[in-house]
């Protein structure tokens, strides 16, 4: 054919080029978490952590609001399953006992501890068992409607977690859960799936979900079925979800039924729509972004003294910024800092050449 | 005797009190060229919106290759070897010209999820023909050079030529066009008709569309069906149809003196 002669050896090469630069990458990052490792400030290693769980998280809904462009907001409802799993099976026994005062912990929990990396991995296949219940009767919803069926959802597993005594202390939560999220494991786990996401999204069923954010109608009669891939997505998104929700529970070492409410999803979204729906990249950087951020904002709930004005510290005033900037980003940016746009070696080959030769250009004039 | 490709048998379709398609029966053989033609809101796109499963006829029959398909879902009736293109082109709009042609071939993937995200050798090997196959289309349809663009970025005629590309990437049996020539000068649908009948001898395609656009209609149709309100008022080939009172009344109204 001839096509395949119109073919250069270049991608070839290319493949190379990239394989070396993404080396020389991740031994870069390797070097700095072993460097972060040894840190002695404790403030800079949970902040460094936060990341990375935010990574994982934004990645699970950027599955599903960005590449599938399904709207769902059950993201906290997701992480409860998850971290309550982590937790409940993590808690060496004599601590559960002692947590458990109303009413005793029911019973193969009572005593089973599990490694974990297993615990984690029970509760992304339970929330994505939950995803596939109640994906049957809501990703036949579109637009807002999924949107207010999920976030009901989100709400029950809350509600049910206060309610559910002898399994979830109720309203007292889960202590002394083992802080097992070290740096490893969160970035460990970070990078298990950014890479899983890349070779996901770009593979024929990335493309079809993608195809079904562009147009459901021309999807389906192209030949998508649009409920096995939405709910594939759905289970997916909600799997990394609870991983990341275990995550969670180990970085904070207690959890309750508060921390999942509706304000969790929001601050993920928050990420995924500054880093850009259906970019990788994107969700990425705005984790760092995000999570550095509302950490450095932090000197804005002390006291001000601009000028004439004088506040003795008001508590929440960094959100109120932070929620100013996001404001900014969405007028300014809309598709937030990335689009659906990757920052892959070759793109960022091609903008360094443009900008090089834009200068050349501007010297011969 | 040829081989019916389509048949639609006694298809109506209701919107509450309105009859949109009023029992409709048609056919199209191995590799003819039908049109259906008719007046605005005579009920042409809810025919094509019944065959393809978008909507699910009241009543009647929809047989693809002998197969009953009456009230399939879309995707498979495109698994079944149904293609189509839309009035208002609908392109994956944000994505590249190959993408879109690419995507189109995913219904005929043999590789599970994790096959393809593990890019297992098996997944592998699909995933090249997927875009060999999706070069030599866009190649033949004239759109190689602009395959790395993205697909809303095209002119208009070459969306128009996307669409049919990423119709036949699905490899169907039967394509289905809504209005193809919609929106073209006489030059450019002179070479749509040329294209059209191309496809058809490569592909070894049956053909179904829509037109207003006469001059095409008329050159490139072996049968034409035409509709009005909803019913079937003639049936025959461009010669018969251009005789016909009831289409020539149906379209231009009828004379008061006459009648």
């Amino acid at each position: 054919m001839q096509t395949k002669t119109i073919r250069p050896s270049k991608p070839a090469k290319r493949s190379w080029v990239s394989l070396i630069l993404t080396l020389i990458l991740l031994s870069i990052v390797c070097f700095v978490l072993f460097k972060l490792q040894g840190v002695q400030n404790q403030l800079v290693l949970r902040i460094a952590r936060l990341c990375a769980i935010n990574i994982t998280l934004a990645l699970a809904m950027n599955l599903i609001n960005g590449f599938t462009g399904i709207f769902s907001l059950g993201q906290a409802g997701f992480m409860a399953i998850g971290a309550y799993t982590t937790a409940l099976l993590t808690i060496p026994a004599s601590k559960k006992a002692m947590m458990f005062m109303l009413t005793p912990l029911v019973k193969p929990l009572d005593t089973l501890t599990l490694p974990f990396g297993l615990t984690l991995i029970i509760g992304g296949l339970i929330a994505a068992g939950a995803a596939f219940l109640i994906g049957v009767p809501c990703l036949r919803l579109r637009g807002d409607y999924l949107a207010i069926a999920t976030l009901g959802f989100s709400e029950i597993i809350r509600v049910l977690i206060m309610n559910a005594q002898s399994l979830t202390n109720g309203a007292q939560g889960l202590k002394s859960i083992p802080s097992n999220a070290t740096i490893w494991w969160t970035y460990g786990i970070a990078f298990i799936v950014i890479v899983f996401m890349a070779l996901f999204t770009s593979s024929s069923y990335g493309r079809a979900l993608k195809a079904i954010r562009e147009d459901e109608i021309a999807a389906e009669s192209m030949g998508v079925s649009l409920f096995a891939h939405k709910m594939m997505a759905f289970m997916l998104s909600a799997f990394f979800a609870a991983v990341g929700g275990g995550l969670l529970a180990a970085y904070n070492g207690t959890i309750g039924q508060d921390m999942f409410r509706v304000i969790q999803t929001y601050n993920v979204l928050m990420i995924v729509v500054m880093g850009g729906m259906g970019s990788i990249t994107g969700s990425v950087i705005a984790a760092f972004i995000v999570t550095i951020g509302q950490e450095w904002l932090r000197v804005l709930d002390g006291p001000i003294n601009l000028g004439p004005i004088h506040t003795s510290g008001i508590a929440g005033m960094r959100m109120v910024v932070f929620s100013a900037l996001l404001l900014i980003i969405i007028v300014f940016f809309r598709n937030g800092l990335f689009g659906t746009n990757e920052a892959t070696w070759s793109a960022i080959g091609g903008r360094l050449s443009a900008l090089a030769g834009h200068k050349k250009r501007g010297t011969a004039e | 005797m040829r081989k019916k490709v389509l048949e639609i048998n006694d298809v109506t379709m209701q919107f509450g009190g309105l009859i949109a398609v009023n029992n409709l029966t048609m056919f199209a053989d191995y590799q003819e060229i039908v049109a259906l033609i008719g007046p605005n809101g005579a009920g042409k796109t809810t025919a094509f919106n019944m065959i393809t499963g978008v909507y699910k006829p009241t009543s009647g029959h929809i047989v693809l290759n002998k197969e009953n398909i009456t009230g399939m879902r879309p995707d498979r009736i495109a698994l079944r070897g149904m293609a189509r293109t839309f009035q208002n082109i609908r392109l994956f709009k944000a994505l590249t010209v190959m993408e879109n042609v690419v995507i189109a071939q995913h219904l005929r993937l043999k590789s599970s999820w994790l096959g393809a995200t593990a890019r297992l050798p098996r997944y592998r090997a699909e995933n090249r023909i997927m875009y060999e196959r999706a070069e030599e289309l866009l190649d033949y349809m004239g759109l190689l050079d602009v395959r790395n663009e993205i697909a809303s970025s095209l002119p208009y005629g070459m969306q128009r030529k996307l669409e049919i590309s990423r119709a036949l990437a699905t490899q169907p049996v039967m394509l289905l066009l809504d209005e193809p020539a919609a929106g073209m000068n006489p030059a450019e649908s002179l070479d749509l008709t040329r294209l059209i009948q191309g496809i058809r001898e490569h592909f070894n395609l049956t053909i179904l569309l829509i037109e207003h656009h006469m001059d095409v209609v008329m050159d490139i149709s072996d049968r034409i069906y035409v509709l009005d309100y909803g019913n079937l008022i003639a049936v025959g080939t461009p010669d018969e149809i251009q005789a016909n009172d009831d289409v020539i009344h149906a379209y231009l109204g009828v004379d008061e003196n006459e009648a």
